[in-house]
């Protein structure tokens, strides 16, 4: 079980928990406002874009190449962002905080 | 090939040059071809604008026929982001449970409806249908109203064999004004009075604003959705496995659909015009000349995508662009993903197999290309499970 940490750009910050599927599904099964995933988890839409914390990248990994094509246009985009579609729930990620992009 | 089969007109333009050329009605048209070149050109509304003269984007060019702006479609930001956030929370409705559960009944219906019969001729027998049925939900108008929209045929504004056709484009607008008519007498909850009841930068839109949001509700949902469901029935035909594989593993559902879409890319490109001398993929375009935004030819682009010209039907990195890229993502995307995920499924769990039994394709002349989008006619025979 990972417990997994958003912070919305209005500033309040959810923890919840899961073992399984993409972070997009977890944000968006709690309703975590800024992760639509409107593509249901392909990097086609490019709406579930978050930052990782810096030091949680080592966990998250960084971005594929397909994702940083998604994201290079992207005003909020640096090099901590990710498309959440892309990352996997497991123990791996536990304690990782995002902060939602848009 | 088989009769489902897309071929892929632009490969040798996109890696040769990048780029072809299509002369439309006297205004030309630079196509972008390749993916990277598509999205920078997208993304970048100052040089490569929306907000032209209304139809003036639109490939063939409607400028000829509409003289009403489609918003937000033919608008940049700002403008572009303040009208697409007054409609965006309607247009995601079709993820609410109720408006699911309702086009899932259509679908579900619709789908008996061929079982029993004998053969279907699934353009203006199912696709037709489907698509008019479901539009009542996202306008949240009685379902009996998609009874007028069938008898108009399949295209608002195309007959066959005629690239443009004025009349047909003034059914539609001479509906649309009834209906404005309509909902300003007696307001309810359907589109019309919520448009009407908007604001937009402390402003109510006006009749000529809400006539635009209408209109592109209308055009910009039909060729396409009764493309992709005729593309799709015409692919399970010539595919049962993926029906069956559908059923066993139903976790696939939403690649698959993604896959659907970007392989048949319902709409082949869409236009920008160019405010400034500017180059695309190392060519010269001039100022107020054209270019399109070719999501077809960007959805085969070996550069993203494995196998570009086949079926993948669980592919998982799927950066497709059938529902455009940057501001102008498809504000009906969410409508028509509900649609054809329900459509899928409801496939998968009560059709065994369909029979492709006559066809004829619907070739877009693009000058340079010739491009099959989808079928004038597909007569198939459905069998239950």
């Amino acid at each position: 079980m990972a417990n997994i940490t958003f912070i919305t750009t209005d500033g309040a910050s959810t923890t919840v928990s899961g073992n399984s599927g993409s972070v997009m599904e977890l944000a968006r099964d709690h309703n975590i406002e800024g992760i639509l995933g409107n593509c249901g988890g392909v990097c086609s839409c490019a709406t579930c874009h978050v930052h990782v914390a810096p030091d949680d990248m080592r966990k998250t990994g960084e971005a594929s190449e397909i994702e940083r094509d998604m994201l290079e246009l992207d005003d909020n985009a640096d090099e901590y962002s990710r498309l959440c579609c892309q990352i996997v729930v497991s123990d791996a990620i536990d304690g990782v905080v995002f902060r939602v992009a848009e | 090939m088989k009769k489902s089969a897309l071929p892929d007109p632009f490969a040798a333009a996109r890696l040769r040059e990048g780029i072809g050329h299509m002369n439309d009605q006297g205004d030309p048209v630079t196509m972008i071809l390749r993916l990277k070149d598509l999205r920078k050109t997208a993304h970048n509304y100052k040089t490569f604008q929306s907000g032209a003269t209304p139809g003036r984007i639109v490939v063939p060019s409607e400028v000829n026929i509409r003289d009403t702006r489609q918003i937000p479609f033919e608008l940049d930001p700002p403008e572009h982001t303040a009208y697409r956030a007054a409609v965006e929370a309607w247009f995601r409705r079709p993820l609410e449970e109720g408006y699911a559960r309702a086009l899932t009944r259509q679908i579900e219906t619709l789908v008996d409806e061929v079982l029993q019969g004998d053969t279907v001729e699934v353009v203006s027998a199912f696709a037709l249908p489907l698509q008019s049925r479901a539009l009542t939900l996202l306008l949240n108008i009685p379902e009996a109203e998609a009874d007028t929209w069938i008898a108009w045929g399949t295209h608002v504004f195309r007959s066959e064999g005629v690239a443009l056709d004025g009349e047909k484009a003034n059914i539609l607008y001479d509906y649309i004004d009834e209906q404005i008519d309509r909902a300003i007498a007696d307001p309810g909850e359907d589109l019309y009075s919520v448009l009407l009841a908007s604001e937009v930068n402390g402003k109510p839109l006006t009749r000529e604003e809400v006539r635009g949001v209408m209109i592109l509700t209308f055009a910009g949902g039909r060729d396409t959705l009764i493309n992709a469901i005729t593309n799709s029935v015409a692919y399970f035909a010539e595919h049962p496995e993926s029906l069956n594989r559908l059923r066993t593993e139903p976790e696939i559902l939403n690649r698959a659909v993604e896959e659907l879409v970007r392989y048949f890319a319902p709409l082949t490109h869409i236009g920008r015009v160019v405010t400034r001398d500017a180059e695309v993929c190392a060519h010269a375009v001039r100022a107020d000349s054209r270019v399109s935004l070719c999501w077809a030819s960007a959805n085969r682009d070996a550069a993203a995508f494995d196998k570009p010209d086949e079926i993948v039907l669980d592919r998982k990195l799927n950066p497709h662009v059938s529902f455009g890229f940057s501001h102008h993502n498809c504000l009906g995307a969410t409508h028509a993903r509900q649609l054809l995920r329900t459509l899928v499924a409801t496939l998968a769990e009560k059709v065994a197999s369909i029979e492709l039994l006559d066809h004829r394709d619907n070739v877009e002349d693009l000058d340079q290309f010739k491009r099959k989008v989808g079928f004038d006619s597909l007569t198939v025979r459905f069998h239950a499970r």
